[in-house]
């Protein structure tokens, strides 16, 4: 797993407490609205978004830049690099 | 026989436009909002989306602020424990109020056998809750707050405003059960401050089997029902269309309407306490102004509400005793136990809630009945002998 600090999210999605596969559904709805190269940032405690969200940036070809654990919960960045 | 139907903190009727709106999505329209790649599916889906924003509107919420329950119930369930385990890492004591409905108080109680601390918030004798005990009543530990809008059994309307007021300076989430408020009195839920508030589709003349939560923007909260990805994750389970189409519809009438309604039940509320006040032994319970607009609840000393519910009903006059769901308990309503009335009293409540359908010939035939009622209960009670001025002046109500 890559870890990051400090990064500056363009747009956050908190969707702590939801359950799968809701990480994956916001993930695209978010992507879908941010303009290239910009940086999503995702909260969830959701453990099995540890291996589907750098999963799908890598299928979908997005960077995934890291994540950074915090005290209930995960926070993951996205960039994306799809049009 | 005249028919008159006063309960409707029980349930209302259904709007016949409610039940129009609701056919189709009984019929043709069965599709599942989820399966929204196909027509069947895409036309539930647009559907339950309408209906999200109308119940939004009539509460002046955005539409991703609103989730379906399957009741008023289900919503304060929700609510209270999906915050208690949300918050649980920033504090584990909750702050309700007595008068609360049984599915707060008991959402609360077991919360408590969970580890949770839950100070119950006692009412003065209208039963109002004061802003300054919930004040002294919260800690450090304090992560939620929840007072009713208005209790179904006195009517009176509490400072949710104030409340929110005193919580916000300590940072406390609040919610309010709106159950016996939403689509009957304006509520806003900017203008409360509230973060979470409950209602009931069959409280404003929609269908039963539908309530919505209001969670304010940003709020984080744990699921009651998990399994797939309906109301956003929130609340699983494939949606009752008709009947959220039906709250959809219920809460665009009762919008529009609401106003008129106010000034059509004010006036016929109003009559009856006037009138029945004038009775002797027979005690208002509840704040005469600040009061639900169909509302009328006594206390009738010496004798029980249930006798009297039962002649009335023998008479085509159907009421409630107690709260609406609690006159099978068998015991004096807690409600009226925490406003002070005393238990002996607290027996003989009767609320009479008025609606839409109820006309003032239906009014006046109660006032010729219920003192007729009650005075042959009076004839037969035990305690009739002692029947006469009440000693200090019934100092516990309102009187007359």
């Amino acid at each position: 797993m890559k870890f990051i600090e400090n990064v500056k999210p363009d747009v956050t999605t908190d969707i702590v407490y939801m359950m799968c596969p809701m990480h994956l559904l916001k993930l695209q709805e978010q992507i879908k609205e941010l303009e290239q190269g910009q940086i999503l940032e995702i909260m969830t405690d959701y453990d099995g978004a540890l291996e589907d969200i750098p999963a799908w940036c890598e299928k979908t070809g997005n960077e995934f830049l890291g994540m950074e654990e915090s005290e209930n919960f995960y926070k993951f960045y996205i960039k994306k690099l799809t049009r | 026989m005249r028919k008159c139907y006063f309960d409707h903190v029980a349930t209302n009727p259904l709007h016949p436009d409610v039940l129009e709106a609701m056919m189709p999505y009984f019929k043709e329209e069965f599709g599942n909002p989820l399966s929204d790649l196909y027509e069947y599916g895409r036309t539930a889906k647009i559907a339950i989306e309408g209906a999200r924003e109308k119940v939004a509107g009539l509460v002046n919420a955005k539409p991703a602020e609103i989730i379906f329950t399957a009741s008023g119930a289900e919503a304060n369930n929700f609510a209270l424990r999906g915050i208690a385990l949300a918050k649980q890492n920033e504090g584990k004591h909750i702050i309700v109020s007595r008068m609360e409905h049984h599915s707060i108080l008991n959402s609360a109680r077991f919360l408590e056998k969970s580890g949770f601390v839950v100070t119950y918030l006692a009412v003065d004798n209208k039963g109002f809750v004061d802003p300054d005990a919930v004040r002294k009543a919260i800690t450090k530990e304090t992560i939620l707050i929840s007072v009713t809008h208005a209790s179904s059994e006195v009517g009176t309307i509490e400072p949710i405003k104030e409340i929110v007021k005193v919580a916000k300076e300590h940072n406390v989430i609040v919610h309010t059960d709106a159950v016996a408020t939403t689509g009957n009195i304006p509520v806003d839920v900017k203008d409360l401050g509230v973060d979470l508030l409950s209602m009931a589709a069959h409280q404003f003349y929609g269908p039963k089997g539908a309530g919505a939560l209001f969670i304010k923007q940003g709020l984080r909260i744990v699921p009651l029902i998990y399994g797939g990805i309906q109301e956003t994750g929130r609340r699983a389970g494939t949606e009752n269309v008709p009947a959220i189409v039906g709250m959809g519809k219920a809460a665009e009438l009762a919008q529009k309407e609401l106003k008129s309604r106010m000034e059509y039940l004010r006036p016929l509320r109003d009559r009856i306490i006037d009138s029945m006040s004038a009775v002797k032994n027979v005690f208002l319970t509840g704040d005469r102004e600040k009061r639900l607009p169909g509302h009328v609840s006594f206390c009738v000393e010496f004798i029980e509400g249930e006798a009297m519910l039962l002649l009335l009903a023998a008479k085509g006059i159907f009421s409630a005793s107690g709260s609406a769901c609690s006159s099978k308990a068998l015991k004096a309503s807690p409600v009226l136990l925490s406003m002070g009335v005393p238990a002996g009293l607290a027996q003989g409540s009767i609320v009479f809630s008025l609606g839409m359908g109820n006309t003032s010939e239906d009014i006046e035939y109660l006032l010729q009945e219920f003192p007729a009622v009650i005075n042959r209960l009076r004839e037969i009670s035990p305690f009739a002998e002692g029947w006469g001025e009440r000693e200090g002046g019934g100092e516990c109500t309102v009187t007359k």
